[in-house]
């Protein structure tokens, strides 16, 4: 089993193209880890200087938005969605 | 005085507070964050609704409608309150409560589309509604209207060539549109063709500061002309966020994150300026639509 992971149009351009991939993990922070470890370009447009998600992209799972709740350490069940969604700036983004 | 005739006229700010460290060199950045709808893009907006006026193309009480993630939006659903004409949004779901509510408190209806398309998909959407319903509404299209960037061309361009005493030797901003950029440096580069246009870019497809594009990544403006870009600067939303942070607590300005990107790129590449050099940047928009960034800090 794995975990779906939904990719931004501004982003595919590392990706091949792809907006839908397949991946292995069971928290937000292994399968971010595993997105980068087969894409190595992503790396520095998702993770600022100390390794942390930048702070801009917000992270769901299914239809809840994990950024302030959980973040990297939150839990993503087999077959899954998780999305990476850019933040508009002005605004929580949790609404 | 209406509400229209408030628009512009911005005060030039001096930022001699952040430019200790390079003696000689003037950084100048223009209020527009004072404008009435408290961004730049209220010039772009009255613009480009009073083109549609004067063309009969906007009538009296026919729905305006636009793709817009931010302060077009807030601009034209206040302008299109003060002239009676109803006012259709669309904008990515993921666009914030506050700028919804603004919106919203003027009335306009908002549409939400796809947050992983981000602007690009609400462009397109109503694109497609626009095709379906062509009569039913007026459509500014603010990224191909050349209205936008006229605003700034019989404005902002002359603002700055008086208010500089004819002294602008760079003109620094970011692009969402690129009207601001484009009809800005247009207008200069006719008073005095050796004004250079320096144009500030994220450093990532994937950026914080809000209402500025990177251009290779997504669909590039119709009024964008690589022709008037002499240099580009590229900034991350780390620097952005920083210098929005200095600019209110060394300068007393409160403006936003691109704000923070122009003065930040202002000052980085000023530094390698010849003395007596005069760069002149943009105050976007206010750090009020932003309070509830994690980034400030407090
Ligand atoms: C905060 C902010 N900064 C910069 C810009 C860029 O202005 P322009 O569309 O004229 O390029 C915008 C435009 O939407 C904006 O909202």
């Amino acid at each position: 089993m794995s975990v779906t992971v939904k990719i931004p149009a501004a982003l595919r351009a590392y990706t091949d193209g792809l907006s839908d991939l397949a991946l292995e993990g069971q928290t937000v922070g292994q399968i971010i880890d595993a997105l980068v470890e087969r894409y190595p370009d992503l790396g520095p447009h998702l993770k600022d200087d100390d390794g942390q998600l930048q702070s801009f992209v917000n992270v769901f799972v299914g239809s809840k938005n994990v950024k302030n709740s959980g973040g990297i350490l939150a839990a993503v069940p087999d077959g899954e969605t998780l999305m990476l969604v850019p933040a508009i700036a002005g605004g929580s983004g949790d609404n | 005085m209406d509400l229209f005739e408030a628009v512009g006229n911005t005060p030039l700010l001096s930022l001699s507070q952040l430019t200790a460290k390079t003696p000689g060199i003037n950084v100048l950045a223009k209020a527009e964050f004072l404008n009435p709808g408290g961004s730049v893009k209220d010039r772009a907006a009255k613009s480009m609704l009073l083109d549609g006026l004067a063309k009969g193309r906007l009538k009296p009480g026919q729905t305006i409608i636009d793709a817009t993630s931010g302060n077009t939006g807030i601009s034209l659903a206040m302008m299109g309150a003060f002239l009676g004409c109803p006012v259709v949004l669309y904008l990515p779901a993921n666009a914030s409560r506050e700028r919804k509510s603004l919106i919203k408190i003027h009335g306009a209806e908002i549409i939400e589309t796809d947050p992983l398309e981000s602007s690009d998909g609400a462009y397109l959407a109503v694109l497609k509604e626009v095709e379906r319903n062509p009569d039913q509404y007026f459509f500014p299209d603010q990224y191909n209207n050349p209205a936008n960037a006229l605003a700034h061309y019989n404005t902002t361009a002359l603002e700055i060539w008086e208010q500089t005493g004819g002294r602008i030797t760079h003109f620094i901003s970011a692009m969402g549109t690129s009207g601001t950029f484009m009809g800005t440096i247009r207008r200069l580069k006719e008073l005095s063709p050796a004004i250079k246009g320096v144009a500030v870019e994220p450093s990532s497809p994937l950026h914080g500061i809000e209402g500025t594009k990177h251009m290779d990544s997504t669909i590039k403006p119709g009024l964008y002309d690589a022709a008037l870009i002499d240099e580009l600067v590229r900034i991350s939303t780390a620097e952005a966020y920083s210098m929005a942070k200095r600019l209110a607590r060394e300068c007393g300005l409160l403006t936003g994150i691109s704000s923070g990107a122009n003065v930040a790129a202002a000052l980085n590449y000023s530094a390698g300026l010849p003395q007596g050099s005069t760069a002149v940047t943009i105050l976007a928009d206010t750090g009020t639509r932003y309070l509830s960034e994690s980034f400030w800090g407090v």
